[in-house]
């Protein structure tokens, strides 16, 4: 059997009603659960950009990329390992304000993660941290003890380090 | 397009013409050259209903018995015909009645569109009588599907909707129409879609695989082709004919692949898969050059994957990239529309003959005919077989009527049975193996093929899954022909109780209710058989009405259909008992 490893997909579509739905149909008929997911704007007006994490084997990403780009709004999809592409995840931790004077070690945590403060208010302020998920996952421990009034992680975003030529396909289409 | 029907005085805009979204819809279907759309009205579809009744003359509409069957004689009039199947139905149940048609059309290519009624947008998800999520619901079973909620969107959508059906690999989609869409009226103009950006039908033929091919065919000792329905959608027939003749290369098919090549083609050599043909079956795994054409190794075609053609180089012409290596690896994989592939293979292919080779071939077979084929098709005990009703109206056709079969053992037997001279006449529902497909997809097999003559074969369990369609049948008028092979079981599902549960036969056995009379209730002419010396009588009557005919035929109760690749096994260790 061969190894589970991350994958992350690129898809490249229409920005249209349904597709999220149809895409992410693909993975539930086959029993495989979405790690992460982000949908946004692409390099490209009028094209979205999903990325999509999925922990299995090569050969199953294959397949589903190739079921993926065989829906009739995507433009193209591509799959790659960690080490094919830049990919970060943003958490964002709300602590309450009384502890960032009172526990004077939150702020070393804030600086040795190079994490921002977003903002300060009376009652709480909030953390940004963004990098691997391993990282943020550390300072979501460190920060723990002292109490977490609310954590989120987002999706991941990645940029493959290989060129995705989107823009030649659809300029072949206009020729 | 030319808008003939429109009143004059309605045109204000030149080419365009104020039109409500319901009318429209007729236009676009006409504008596609759609006569004939199966379907059922109700509540959300009413304003297109009303259209159909002042367009009546132009398009024809038939009413079936329920939505299913709509769907099914939608799939019946496009596999007969090549042309897109339409289906109507209303919102709520009346599109949920339509999925099972759909998904049978998506598992086997068909190309299909369905329309259906949707709550007013103002409704949509407020739980509205008869609301339900078509789109959500379909998306896992259409090639696209799409919600209209405003009028003007409608012939660009539909224009969309056939092209996306009917290029590429086929599909069902499905169109969901509010009902504010279908009232309001717009300013209208048809164009036909023939490009959509993000959608590729045909891959670009890369040259060097077809080089590649050309030269594994002509270096092979033992290779054999298994055609899928590739053939027929991408209308190969003929370039399947002529490699197999150029190359001397014995040819077999999947079930939905069949008739494609005339039967009686002395290269071919029957069918692969869980019930074909011992020799093709065999012989997979001794080949040394497997040349796969628009099929998609299905598992009921490959068995145990494993071990299935290993010893092979594999050759894939197909036309969906998704289908490479996605259940066997390719060696060669040749990826454009098979018609072209094919016909750019040819000329670089050597003339051969292959006949020791082919000789093998012969030879399962003899053994396949005394172990099973005769007993099957000229039986010395009492009870009939399903073979020898085949074989009957084998003859009483001449090999040129159009075969749609339900799902089982029947199915099977007919498949393997049927002669076929012409392209088009094995009508069967493969991949989803849905029971009550053949009788609503034999009304509209016949529509769509009107000079043919169209035989529904039909097992007792199927037949009484979508029997209301009978109503379709007598209110049309169409002159289908019903065989129910009878064996007060679900016989498929008693064989496999039989050799793999013990003969534990849960729920399998049917008390049947008088099929004779039900139909003559629907005034259609109707006998039964139970005895041989009546058979070939009966058959022949039946052939001969130029009316609906229905005939009961009493088989064996018990009867098996071999040979047999159990579940997980492999091609080779195929069972002749």
């Amino acid at each position: 059997m061969e190894e589970n490893k991350t994958f992350t997909i690129s898809v490249y579509s229409e920005n249209n009603v349904g597709l999220l739905n149809r895409i992410s149909g693909i993975f539930l008929k086959r029993h495989i659960n979405i790690e992460s997911l982000n949908v946004s704007k692409s390099e490209i007006e009028n094209v979205s950009k999903f990325t999509i994490v999925v922990n299995t084997t090569e050969d199953w990403t294959r397949k589903i990329v190739g079921q993926v780009e065989k829906q009739i709004e995507v433009i193209k999809a591509y799959y790659h390992t960690d080490e094919e592409t830049i990919f970060l995840e943003t958490g964002l931790f709300k602590i309450a304000s009384n502890l960032l004077f009172d526990e004077r070690q939150i702020q070393n945590i804030i600086k040795d993660n190079h994490s921002d403060i977003v903002t300060v208010s009376p009652d709480f302020f909030v953390i940004s941290k963004s990098g691997r998920r391993e990282e943020i996952e550390e300072m979501y421990e460190q920060l723990k003890p002292y109490g977490i009034m609310q954590f989120v992680r987002s999706g991941r975003v990645s940029v493959s380090k290989s060129e995705m030529q989107i823009s030649n396909i659809l300029k072949e289409f206009q020729l | 397009m030319e808008v003939k029907t429109l009143k004059k005085e309605e045109s204000k805009t030149g080419k365009k013409i104020r039109i409500s979204g319901a009318e429209a819809v007729i236009h676009c279907l006409l504008a596609e050259g759609i006569e004939t759309v199966y379907g059922y009205p109700g509540g959300a579809i009413m304003p297109i209903y009303d259209e159909l009744y002042k367009f009546r003359d132009k398009l024809h509409h038939v009413l079936t018995r329920h939505e299913q069957g709509a769907t099914h004689a939608a799939q019946g009039y496009a596999r007969v015909s090549g042309k897109v199947g339409v289906a109507m139905a209303t919102s709520g149940p009346g599109a949920t009645n339509l999925i099972t048609g759909i998904a049978d059309a998506q598992i086997d290519s068909t190309p299909m569109v369905c329309i259906t009624g949707q709550v007013a947008r103002h409704l949509l998800g407020s739980d509205a009588f008869q609301e339900t999520d078509i789109v959500g619901i379909s998306t896992p079973v259409t090639k696209w599907n799409y919600q209209i909620t405003n009028a003007a969107e409608i012939p660009e959508i539909i224009a969309k909707a056939f092209y996306i059906a009917r290029s590429g690999r086929p599909g069902p989609v499905l169109i969901d129409i509010t009902k504010n869409a279908q009232f309001d009226e717009f300013d209208f103009d048809y164009q036909k879609c023939t490009a959509i950006r993000s959608y590729k039908p045909a891959p670009v033929v890369d040259e060097s695989k077809i080089t590649e091919a050309a030269e594994a065919i002509n270096k092979a000792k033992k290779p054999m082709i298994v055609w899928g329905q590739g053939i027929i959608l991408g209308k190969a027939e003929e370039e399947l004919k002529a490699l197999v003749e150029k190359a001397g290369i014995p040819a077999a098919w999947t079930i939905l692949g069949a008739s494609a090549l005339s039967s009686s083609h002395p290269l071919n050599v029957g069918m692969v898969g869980m019930h074909g043909n011992y020799g093709p079956n065999i012989l997979t795994n001794e080949c040394d050059l497997l040349i796969a054409l628009g099929m998609r190794f299905d598992d009921r075609v490959t068995g145990d994957l494993s071990t299935y053609a290993k010893q092979a180089k594999v050759l894939h012409f197909e036309i969906d990239p998704a289908e490479i290596n996605k259940n066997v690896h390719a060696d060669i994989p040749v990826l454009g529309n098979v018609k072209e592939t094919l016909a750019k293979v040819l000329p670089l292919v050597n003339e051969n003959k292959h006949e020791a080779w082919h000789n093998e071939f012969k030879e399962k077979y003899k053994i396949e005919f005394d172990k099973v084929i005769k007993n099957d098709l000229h039986p010395k005990k009492e009870g009939l077989t399903m073979g020898e009703v085949i074989e009957q109206i084998n003859q009483a056709s001449n090999h040129e009527a159009v075969m749609v079969s339900d799902v089982g053992q029947h199915q099977m037997i007919a498949c393997r049975y049927a002669k076929f001279n012409t392209t088009k006449s094995n009508i069967t529902s493969g991949g989803l193996g849905t029971m009550g497909f053949a009788l609503p997809a034999a009304i509209g097999a016949k529509m769509g093929a009107p000079k043919r003559e169209v035989v529904a074969v039909i097992g007792d369990g199927g037949y009484q899954m979508t029997i209301q369609e009978l109503g379709t049948i007598f209110q049309t008028k169409v002159p289908v022909k019903i065989v129910v092979l009878n064996n007060d079981f679900l016989g498929m599902v008693r064989q496999w109780q039989q050799l793999f549960f013990d003969k534990r036969y849960a729920s399998t056995e049917m008390t049947n209710p008088d099929f004779v009379t039900i139909a003559e209730g629907y005034h259609i002419q109707a006998k039964k058989v139970t005895k041989r010396e009546d058979l070939a009588a009966a058959v022949e009557e039946m052939m001969a009405s130029p009316h609906a005919y229905f005939l009961e035929v009493r088989v064996e109760k018990e009867d098996n259909v071999f040979p047999m690749i159990p579940t997980g096994a492999s091609v080779s260790d195929i069972r002749l008992s």
